[in-house]
């Protein structure tokens, strides 16, 4: 059993968990899945300034919080303590477009180091990848009302179809960087 | 402690986003380019199982453990669902990770997630102070 729990997960296993966590938080305390709401109870927390956006009870919101706090040690135990293979095994056609396009050699841990270390934020990598990437994903998920967990997880579960919405948006988004930038900034 | 039930579902949740490398700039990347099933694979069942499980929970008018009513809202459609949707799109290829993954590759001692917690923090804090000028 723990030589599983310690091998990559197939979609197969981990899919259908991700998708019970749905009805766990509404049969647990009727709370909708959604993560990207946790950074504004966050910065209503901490630097509310007074924006009216941010001006709320976020207290009221607080399980949030716990869930997400509870994500960070489940980050710890699934990486470190179940423990992982160093090199993600990503298809040998994402490694050859990766080191064509992208120049990466170094292919082990989570992300790519080359991109993401500390050191890069010497020069422009780290500036877009790291601070400029977070920017976006922060800017963009609270304009949408929404990310991966809440509109593609929770709003398409629900069949809301302003999250499908959401969810085209996010993959053309993605799609965009891919394709059009990735091989503007390389 | 009435939100340690939320605090444990958050480390299966975290264990499970790890565990699967959705949390993996790498997978990310994978599934922008088509390469693999894996990203479709989770996203797909995860949507599937949670769609049955709600009309379950609807169908049989399901309460939660407290006895309350489950009521799920509904969301609202703005402008900023797709503009705001294209902006996190192009955010998630460069970063490869959503909100959930950037918790959870903190707890897997990735350095850099503090910096991008700290950034999408920043843009959460932008567009609060923004909202009003931008189109919805």
């Amino acid at each position: 059993m723990l030589d599983f729990l310690r091998q990559p997960w197939p979609w197969y296993v981990a899919g259908p968990l991700i998708g019970l966590t749905v009805p766990a938080l509404l049969l647990v305390g009727n709370k909708a899945l959604g993560i990207s709401s946790s950074l504004r109870h966050m910065c209503a927390a901490c630097v509310p300034a007074g924006i009216p956006f941010l001006n709320y009870n976020w207290r009221a919101e607080r399980w949030n919080l716990f869930f997400v706090l509870g994500i960070t040690i489940g980050g710890f135990l699934g990486y470190r303590v179940l423990g992982h293979p160093d090199t993600i095994a990503i298809s040998a056609e994402t490694v050859r477009d990766l080191q064509a396009q992208l120049h990466l050699t170094d292919f082990t841990g989570l992300l790519p180091r080359e991109l993401f270390a500390l050191e890069n934020l010497l020069n422009w990598k780290g500036w877009v990848f790291l601070v400029l990437g977070g920017f976006l994903v922060g800017f963009g998920t609270r304009y949408a009302g929404g990310c991966t967990s809440g509109h593609a997880i929770s709003g398409l579960s629900n069949l809301q179809w302003v999250s499908l919405v959401a969810v085209i948006g996010f993959f053309v988004g993605g799609l965009l960087m891919t394709w059009v930038i990735y091989p503007l900034l390389f | 402690m009435k939100n340690l039930k939320y605090l444990v579902l958050g480390v299966l949740f975290g264990v499970i986003l790890t565990k699967s490398e959705v949390v993996s700039w790498w997978r990310i990347q994978e599934m922008f380019r088509f390469q693999s099933f894996h990203m479709y694979g989770v996203i797909g069942s995860a949507i599937l199982v949670g769609m049955v499980s709600i009309q379950l929970i609807k169908r049989n008018r399901l309460k939660t453990i407290n006895g309350e009513e489950i009521s799920l809202t509904d969301k609202k459609y703005t402008h900023g669902t797709w503009i705001g949707g294209l902006i996190f799109g192009l955010g998630w290829a460069l970063t490869g990770a959503c909100p959930g993954p950037i918790f959870a590759q903190l707890g897997s001692g990735v350095a850099g997630a503090t910096v991008l917690l700290l950034a999408a923090l920043a843009g959460t804090w932008t567009y609060s102070a923004l909202r009003d000028k931008l189109p919805h």
